[in-house]
């Protein structure tokens, strides 16, 4: 260890002074909505492993109002993600080019949000189909 | 040689992630978050123990859970630990082993889950 200690500018709150930056904290922080998703599906898939009571358990949490409400705030969230990630989409893209010509940023965010919708319709069906 | 990087693996893992939530994400929270607990649209029963079991015995429907909690939180965990030194959290080893840590455990837990749930 050496004693070298370098200032360091605290900067709490910059994002908060630039509504870009707002933008790009609430955007970065839907990873925390899709991953608290992730975690209760992966608790019930591990209820689903123990049998039929501790799948009970799990669907009864589901439930209560509180997981209703958590759920909510995750559906708003993760639309927030779908949103963005296709906004986003024309500058993470390497170009594409369609008869010698570049796809515009509206072709690119637009095909995407329409093939989220496609692909969302697609969900709500078949679970809808499944789930009889 | 030079030591190659391995973010790319990890890169690819986050693209995914980010472009199935992106696609099916709301749908989901939509379905089993909301609509079946609810009762609404669905039956209240639709999720009972024979359904979310023949679920995951489906070799697709066995992929399909598999991929929305592994490249889900694979994801989440990126993204997360790349944001952190934005809100001045330093980015190293302790960081590094929770936001791939917990995707890594997720994944095998999963697959384990899904395998011994049997074919």
């Amino acid at each position: 260890m050496t004693a070298r200690r370098p200032y360091k500018r605290p900067m709490p709150g910059w994002w908060r002074k630039n509504p870009y930056f707002v933008e790009y904290v609430v955007h970065e922080a839907t990873a925390c909505f899709v991953a608290a998703y992730a975690l209760v599906f992966l608790a019930g898939l591990l209820c689903l492993v123990q049998g039929e009571e501790a799948w009970a358990a799990w669907l009864a949490v589901l439930r209560s109002p509180w997981s209703i409400v958590a759920h909510l705030v995750m559906l708003v969230a993760m639309g927030y993600h779908s949103y963005t990630w296709f906004k986003i989409m024309p500058k993470t893209l390497p170009p594409v080019v369609v008869r010698g010509q570049r796809l515009s940023p509206g072709a690119i965010t637009g095909g995407g949000l329409f093939a989220a919708l496609a692909a969302s319709l697609l969900v709500l069906g078949l679970a809808w189909g499944v789930l009889q | 040689m030079s030591k190659r990087s391995n973010e790319p693996i990890f890169w690819l893992l986050f693209g995914a992630g980010g472009m199935f939530s992106a696609l099916i994400g709301p749908a989901l929270v939509i379905v089993t978050g909301l609509a079946v607990p609810l009762g609404v649209v669905f039956a209240p029963d639709a999720l009972r123990y024979e359904h979310a079991h023949a679920l995951a015995q489906h070799w697709l429907g066995k992929g399909f859970l598999f991929l929305v909690v592994s490249l889900f939180l694979w994801h989440a965990g990126h993204r997360i630990f790349h944001s952190l030194h934005d809100f001045g959290i330093h980015a190293g080893g302790v960081a590094r082993a929770v936001c791939y840590g917990v995707p890594a455990a997720a994944t095998v837990l999963a697959a384990a889950a899904l395998l011994s749930i049997g074919f």
